[in-house]
């Protein structure tokens, strides 16, 4: 019989990166698909009260390897005991069991979703890529600022992609010079030059926000936590994106005051609901701290709009006062939809028919024409990013001269 | 590796070599590549070191690789099918890694090379996927990236819906040709008969038979793919027939492998140290678990079953079944020729083995999962049935033309468990942008069948 030969050879595979390649385009994939479902990832609660660096994980659908397969929580699968299983054994442990299918059977895990582990200052990130505070003006004593690089520095060692071809060019002919023979002989490698930067601070102009909250009896624990929720989003946006803006935390009910931030997010009211008195202190507070000067300011306002009907004209009037001392007001009606997400999901006795009330501050406000008031109604979790993309909208609104 | 270590392993492997051939081992030619972990993890995730560029690749290769990083599992080494045999060895293996490896690689190589399911299976397939995986790069320059990697999404979700003992690849057969008599007496047989009438309006249904290999159906008859889509489709669909004998006979061909290292690790001289070295490599392949079936230990455990049960058969054995005893061996040859796993374990899994490695069944009861069957027969079929058709759900094309607009109607085989309804809407999605048309598959939720479509637009299902 003759034997079969066989070889052994090593070769050099530093260059073999197809599995990192592949590997990164997976990556990106997983960043398109928490871009495209940040309107749900937004609304999340475990989000929401996390801290930022905490780890979240992200389920995204849209990367999962669809096929033909079993529902593995109503199969029947097989395993192995120690010598004493009995029928009714409880296996405790993690299932991530192999569902045998699959090009290498047995390998792949029965998750039902690929989790993208994000924290949440990256997330953050993501969100607010492309927004920023709008109509912001230079204005004196700037305390805002936002990170530029800048390239003011030239030195020996660098990235090939920032070499500064004009003084790489210089050293070589002062190179040639020195030797006697000048001319744009071979450059070598001693006389590249790179260009390097430096961060630096851009200053901008100072801005203050004033974050205004409807806390009042009629507005429901969902209701707070959709407006919690934007001013959530909102408050990690100012400090992430500009150094310094001044946040102003006010709650409402009938009567307006200013609470400290921690106040703002926690705690629960109770009452009935006048939105003039927190525009009144809001114009209170700006008259007495902020010199329109050197501030850029900014008034949210977040409320159910049940406001008592006789306090709608006075809300007019005032808003149009904020208008003339703000940047940009923003007001967002909560009106949950009968069939809103929250109506099953939380409470179902939750939805008792929602009358459209035609006299909800809303409708009073929409009567204002100004290209700085932007009116924006929140029915449902899924409303919170895009509202936030209204309002934050860099230069959405063209400043009335 | 240094050339010194070079020179050792191949000193071991030769030894090794003769010692497998001296089993009656029978083997393709070997081509041991050295390897370091990164690129032996790519072939584990793509399955072939040639094969075309997909981010689901990239996906298993970050899984796999995390896992080694992390120490929590560890692949030794990988075969191909192919002749010669290439098997990539780890460049971190220490020396009697490498002398178990090769052995448990020399038995793949035997398995693959005398195994039936595996007689048609392409031996050039290393070559072939490069050439595609160049096919697939020029389409990417020529239609883009996006184009090409949406559509191999799409392709990739129904890729295992092949007939593996189908056409090899079928030419359209021509209505002329259908009509052809297949032997010059063929004629004999209708006389007497009526002439049918020719009903020249009348529509042929496509297909005529339910239709097995959902990619070939579709490579043949969806209407707007053009010639690079329907290559791709064809370029899937080969190299799944070519995994799919590898995926019928796992727990055969790792028992195999298993069963031959063992065996002849035991009989080269080994030191102590590497002796103990072994002892706990082999103990880690074979590591029982309460979650799934090992199939190095269960296909172990039934092979040296089988030699013992055929070298000393027990009185009834000898008068039932006339078995004289002493032909252990011999039988566990004609087996790995013989068998796939489903037949393997009908077969061989007997109530003694069942019980001995304590086997059982389990389900989900409530939110617990809990063990629901340890009666022997009942455990053995469900572990044969959970491996019928590779533990992918049947999917048979009933009509190409259903309303008569050109939609596609599958069936979903039902065959007591159902499917997992989010991936089925979104395979028919897939299945929507290689068909055109509407797409249509009927399946069975809760013992009442459900017609689940998707127009384009909307996914929605219906009580049928």
């Amino acid at each position: 019989m003759s034997l079969a030969s066989f070889s052994i050879s090593q070769e050099d595979w530093t260059l073999h990166r197809r599995g990192q390649i592949d590997q990164q385009r997976h990556q990106e994939k997983v960043r398109e698909a928490i871009r495209k479902n940040l309107a749900d990832i937004v609304s999340e609660e475990s989000i929401i009260t996390a801290d930022g660096d905490k780890i979240i994980k992200i389920p995204i659908r849209s990367l999962e390897e669809y096929r033909f397969r079993f529902n593995h929580n109503k199969q029947t699968h097989s395993g192995q005991g120690n010598g004493d299983s009995q029928v009714g054994d409880v296996l405790d442990a993690d299932l991530e069991v192999g569902t045998g299918t699959g090009r290498k059977a047995g390998e792949e895990p029965g998750v039902d979703y690929y989790e993208a582990e994000v924290t949440i200052d990256e997330l953050v990130e993501l969100v607010f890529e492309d927004l920023g505070l709008p109509n912001l003006e230079p204005k004196k004593d700037p305390e805002l600022s936002t990170e530029a690089v800048t390239f003011n520095d030239v030195r020996k060692k660098g990235l090939m992609n920032n070499v500064d071809k004009k003084r790489t060019i210089l050293e070589t002919i002062k190179r040639n010079a020195l030797s006697g023979v000048p001319g744009l002989h071979p450059i070598k490698p001693e006389d590249l030059r790179y260009k390097t930067w430096n961060l630096t601070l851009n200053p901008q102009s100072s801005a203050v926000v004033l974050a205004m909250m409807d806390t009042s009896g009629s507005m429901g624990t969902y209701e707070k936590y959709l407006a919690r929720s934007f001013y959530y989003w909102m408050v990690k946006f100012l400090r992430t994106k500009y150094h310094q803006v001044e946040i102003v935390f006010l709650a409402h009910d009938t009567q307006a005051r200013e609470v400290t931030e921690e106040e703002f997010f926690s705690k629960g009211e109770s009452g009935g609901t006048r939105c003039s008195s927190v525009y009144q202190l809001a114009l209170e507070i700006i008259d007495e701290r902020y010199d329109l000067n050197t501030h850029n300011i900014y008034a949210f306002h977040f409320s159910d709009g049940d406001n008592m009907f006789s306090d709608n004209q006075l809300c007019m009037e005032l808003i149009g006062r904020l208008l003339e001392k703000c940047n940009l007001v923003g007001y967002g009606e909560i009106r949950l939809d009968n069939d809103s997400e929250f109506a099953s999901y939380y409470d179902p006795f939750y939805s008792m028919p929602v009358v459209a009330n035609p006299y909800t501050l809303k409708n009073s406000l929409s009567e204002i024409k100004n290209p700085r008031l932007l009116v924006e109604t929140i029915s449902s979790k899924n409303d919170i990013y895009p509202t936030l993309r209204a309002f934050f909208r860099e230069n959405s609104a063209s400043i009335a001269v | 590796m240094l050339n010194a270590e070079l020179q050792q392993l191949e000193k071991e492997i030769t030894r090794i070599r003769d010692k497998a051939s001296e089993f009656g081992l029978d083997f393709f030619d070997m081509r041991f590549e050295i390897c370091p972990a990164e690129v032996l993890y790519t072939f584990g995730a793509y399955g072939m070191p040639t094969r075309f560029s997909h981010w689901s690749f990239g996906k298993a290769y970050h899984r796999l690789k995390t896992q080694y990083d992390y120490n929590l599992s560890r692949i030794y080494e990988l075969v191909i099918n192919s002749d010669p045999c290439y098997a990539f060895l780890l460049d971190t293996n220490s020396l009697i890694q490498n002398k178990l490896v090769a052995a448990h690689v020399f038995a793949h190589n035997d398995f693959f090379k005398n195994n039936w399911r595996f007689r048609n299976t392409s031996r050039w397939m290393v070559e072939s996927m490069a050439s595609s995986a160049e096919r697939i790069r020029r389409y990417e320059i020529q239609h883009g990236r996006q184009t090409v990697e949406a559509f191999l999404d799409a392709v990739m979700s129904i890729s295992e819906h092949v007939d593996p003992f189908g056409r090899a690849k079928k030419q359209p057969v021509t209505e002329k040709e259908t009509l052809l008599p297949v032997s010059p007496y063929e004629d004999l047989w209708s006389i007497g008969v009526k002439e049918p009438e020719k009903t020249a309006t009348k529509v042929k249904k496509i297909p005529a038979e339910p239709e097995r290999d959902l990619l070939l159906f579709i490579m043949e008859h969806a209407r707007d793919l053009e010639d690079w889509q329907r290559d791709i489709i064809s370029i899937l669909r080969d190299e799944m027939l070519y995994f799919r004998p590898q995926m019928e006979t796992k727990i055969m061909n790792e028992g195999w492998a298993t069963y031959w290292h063992v065996r002849i690790m035991r009989e080269i001289d080994l030191s102590d140290e590497e002796m103990l070295e072994f002892a706990r490599m082999h103990a880690g392949v074979i590591h029982p678990s309460r979650l799934y079936i090992n199939p190095y230990l269960l296909g172990l455990k039934i092979f040296e079953d089988i030699e013992r049960r055929w070298d000393n058969p027990s009185e009834e054995e000898r008068k039932k079944y006339g078995r004289p005893g002493g032909e252990g061996r011999q039988k566990i040859f004609e087996v790995r020729e013989t068998e796939t796993d489903v037949s393997f374990i009908r077969n061989y899994l007997t109530k003694e083995l069942v019980e001995e490695l304590d086997l059982y069944l389990y389900k989900k009861v409530g939110y617990q999962w809990k063990v629901v069957e340890k009666d022997w027969e009942k455990v053995r079929d469900g572990i044969a049935e959970s491996l019928t058709n590779c533990g992918i759900p049947y999917i048979v094309v009933i009509d190409g033309d259903y309303n008569r607009s050109g939609e596609l109607y599958l069936r979903h085989e039902y065959e007591g468990v159902e499917l997992d309804s989010i991936h089925a809407h979104k395979t028919l999605e897939h299945l929507y942008t290689l068909w055109g048309r509407p797409v249509h598959l009927e399946t069975v939720f809760d013992n009442r069948k459900y017609l689940l479509s998707y127009n384009g637009k909307n996914p929605f299902r219906i009580a049928i």
